[in-house]
């Protein structure tokens, strides 16, 4: 995946909290994907309606001297409007109809939907209810059919001035997805609801169980890999990552380029053709070096966070009650610079330490995860300190 | 049995093993939940493919327990584990997890019990204020139809849809006029109501709920202009002593009719006034629970538009005096009164 990639993909992520308060991240569906769906829908709408009609057709007895029959009110005429009546209930229900049906099923979405991956879902993180697919779909006509019938008689001239305004601002409906962000329509709009990816990943293997990730020795060469901690203090979580890709990737040649730059960072000398153990084996001691620093409220995003380690002491860390520690977790949640810096500044006058420019959230952080851990344990001896 | 229990035991003990044998702790973690979330992963694939039937009622009772014991693993892991592979994983599951945990879980069948049961009237309750705004419409618009034509009969060629003027015109005959609202008897039921659903009632009243999002405003003209129509009819059967037959004629279906016509107004009037005056909430919010109510109006609508059909088609073929078809029409709107607004049930409480 390419950066230009990943970064649309990453301005289509939301995040949405459940009712029991935890926050998944969704993927909005892009545009492209939601109009391929619509004419795959209309296209099998379409179907059913000439295979209903053919069959109609054919039950009736032949397509010839309609018309004749139309006009005597005899019972030939009679069962000829009924078949009509049908045809039309027939109709209503395959423009109409097809949409719920599927929308309110398991999957949250219609043939069309299902094979481009992605479904309706409820924009508040609460359920989806009928009245939301209803919504949704009463307005799918006036956004798409109104605009192009609009478009058509309102740009051929015969309805003049007044025309063209309608069309203009039917195409406002129809163009709607475009003038948001959360590509909603008017429909999407109405009901409470967007249109996101349906996720479908598989558990796959870890990549630290490998026998080099074990004790770091290769079998290949028998080889022992062993990192000092200035060594694994190089790079971060997002490296992390990258790394976890290229070793499920598999790639020679990424492996062998990846080694390189390790090597060249923490001043080793690349050998050649032991390149997964070596890379297996830096993966899961940097992995357990961060996931260590996770639990003393210590992260490292990346290489360029220099990684200083907060420690509090007990007096410190009964400056704050309750309160402020709910205070800091929503200053947390809410992931404003601006907001981390004066909270930042606060703690430290109070705390009589020098504030570290840069460091703001680190240090935030890791003041939040201790002071909570510290109020936790009070807590259980049944000390509570309101603020 | 006892070969089963000896395979479980077996599996169990090189699981250990593997756990054991795991260097970092967040895959231990992992390891000992993997059963859980492979368990939880099989319902929601089996009832995402929709065979339910085949599904055990332990595994649908354990889902929700399952969604949340996998939702607290995901929260876990996010402040433990940097394996980006769980944590794609898990994040996917609690996703499909949580789409059928909180996903539309009635069947049509409960939702249509529920929405006639007095959601559909509760719905219509809601939004009263609309509801008195569009008929105060209708009337006016009705009055200024009937002004208009008596002031210049021109008007009346503007005002009344080209389908209708057929003997309908302004110099006609009583007897005429007459002829058009009685004597049909033997027309075939069938074909009127063919006819009158090829007049695409559903499809104006579809229109006059969406162009609500303009304010409201075109809304309200849809409500003027087709009441227009009818101040002109009213005006032009007036002139030849006939107004009682013409409302007689007009009410056996004109009641429910001109009632979905009107709450269709009324539920378009909703959505706009949701987006022009959206209270303290939001507009997104106000957007939101107008747009809910007016849906389930609307879906109202439609069936009162097919219910307006039948009457159309055949009560008002086969009624031929005007007493008669003012008590049919007249019952219709005490009916769907009463329903709308003295049929207090709180849908909730069944669903």
């Amino acid at each position: 995946m390419n950066t230009a990639v990943l970064r649309h993909e990453m301005r289509r992520r939301r995040l949405l909290v459940t009712p029991e308060g935890i926050g998944l991240n969704l993927t909005l569906a892009s545009r492209g994907s939601r109009f391929g769906a619509l004419l795959i829908d209309f296209g099998i709408i379409i179907v059913l309606t000439v295979v209903t009609t053919l069959l109609l057709i054919w039950i009736f007895g032949g397509i010839a001297n309609l018309d004749e029959r139309m006009k005597q009110n005899d019972a030939a005429s009679q069962a000829m409007q009924f078949i009509q009546i049908l045809w039309m209930a027939a109709q209503f229900l395959f423009w109409n109809g097809y949409f719920m049906f599927f929308e309110l099923g398991p999957r949250g979405a219609t043939p069309g939907k299902r094979l481009l991956g992605i479904r309706v879902a409820s924009r508040d993180g609460g359920r989806l209810t009928a009245e939301m697919v209803l919504a949704r779909n009463l307005l799918r006509d006036i956004e798409l059919f109104l605009p192009l019938s609009f478009l058509l008689s309102g740009t051929s001239g015969e309805m003049g001035g007044a025309g063209l305004a309608a069309a203009a601002w039917f195409l406002l409906f129809a163009l709607f997805p475009f003038f948001n962000r959360d590509a909603l329509r008017a429909g999407d709009l109405i009901a409470g609801t967007w249109v996101v990816e349906s996720p479908r990943s598989k558990l796959l293997e870890a990549m630290s169980l490998g026998n080099s990730a074990r004790g770091g020795l290769s079998t290949a060469t028998g080889t022992s890999y062993r990192f000092g901690e200035k060594e694994l203090a190089a790079y971060g979580e997002y490296e992390l990552q990258t790394l976890e890709r290229v070793l499920r990737e598999g790639r020679h040649e990424a492996m062998a380029a990846v080694q390189d730059a390790i090597c060249r960072k923490i001043g080793w000398d690349p050998g050649a053709g032991d390149e997964h153990a070596f890379l297996e084996a830096y993966y899961t001691q940097l992995r357990a070096r961060l996931e260590g620093g996770m639990r003393l409220g210590v992260r490292k995003a990346d290489k360029w966070e220099k990684s200083v380690r907060f420690h509090f002491t007990e007096g410190e860390l009964s400056v704050y009650g309750e309160p402020q520690l709910r205070k800091l977790e929503r200053v947390l949640q809410e992931n404003q610079r601006d907001q981390f810096v004066t909270v930042h500044a606060a703690i430290c006058a109070k705390l009589g330490r020098a504030a570290v420019e840069g460091e703001e959230r680190a240090f935030l952080d890791a003041y939040y995860a201790q002071a909570r851990a510290r109020l936790k344990g009070g807590m259980r001896l049944g000390v509570r300190k309101a603020d | 049995m006892a070969l089963g229990v000896n395979l479980f035991n077996r599996k169990a003990a090189v699981q250990e093993a593997a756990i054991q044998a795991a260097a970092l702790r967040s895959d231990r973690f992992r390891q000992d939940r993997e059963g859980d979330w492979n368990r939880l992963e099989a319902i929601v694939r089996r009832m995402e493919s929709g065979r339910l039937r085949g599904i055990p009622d332990a595994d649908l009772l354990a889902l929700p327990v399952l969604y949340r014991t996998v939702a607290s693993s995901l929260s876990v892991a996010r402040e433990t584990s940097l394996d980006a592979a769980t944590l794609a994983y898990l994040d996917g599951l609690v996703q499909r997890a949580w789409f059928l945990v909180y996903g539309p879980r009635i069947g049509f069948a409960a939702w249509l019990r529920r929405f006639l049961g007095g959601g559909w009237s509760a719905a219509v309750r809601g939004m009263w204020f609309d509801v008195l705004i569009a008929f105060a419409v209708m009337v006016a618009g009705t009055l200024a139809g009937y002004l208009l034509v008596s002031h210049d009969p021109d008007w009346y060629f503007s005002l009344v849809p080209s389908q209708f003027v057929d003997e309908r015109v302004p110099g006609a005959s009583r007897e005429a006029l007459q002829h058009t609202l009685f004597g049909h008897k033997d027309e075939p039921a069938l074909s009127v109501f063919a006819t009158y659903l090829f007049s695409n009632n559903a499809q104006v009243s579809i229109l006059a709920f969406a162009l609500g999002f303009a304010f409201g405003i075109p809304s309200l003209l849809l409500l003027v202009q087709n009441t227009a129509t009818l101040g002109a009819l009213l005006w032009l059967y007036h002139g030849k002593g006939l107004t009682l037959d013409l409302i007689g004629w007009l009410s056996v279906h004109g009641t429910t009719e001109l009632f979905a016509i009107l709450l269709a107004g009324a539920a378009g009037l909703h959505v706009g006034r949701s987006i022009a005056f959206p209270g303290p909430s939001g507009v997104m919010q106000s957007v939101r629970v107008a747009g809910q109510r007016a849906a389930a109006v609307m879906t109202g609508v439609v069936l009162m538009l097919v219910v307006a059909a039948m009457l159309e088609g055949f009560a008002r073929q086969l009624i031929d005096n005007t007493q008669a078809r003012l008590t049919v029409g007249i019952s219709m709107l005490v009916i769907w009164l009463g329903y709308f607004f003295a049929f207090h049930r709180n849908p909730q409480a069944h669903g």
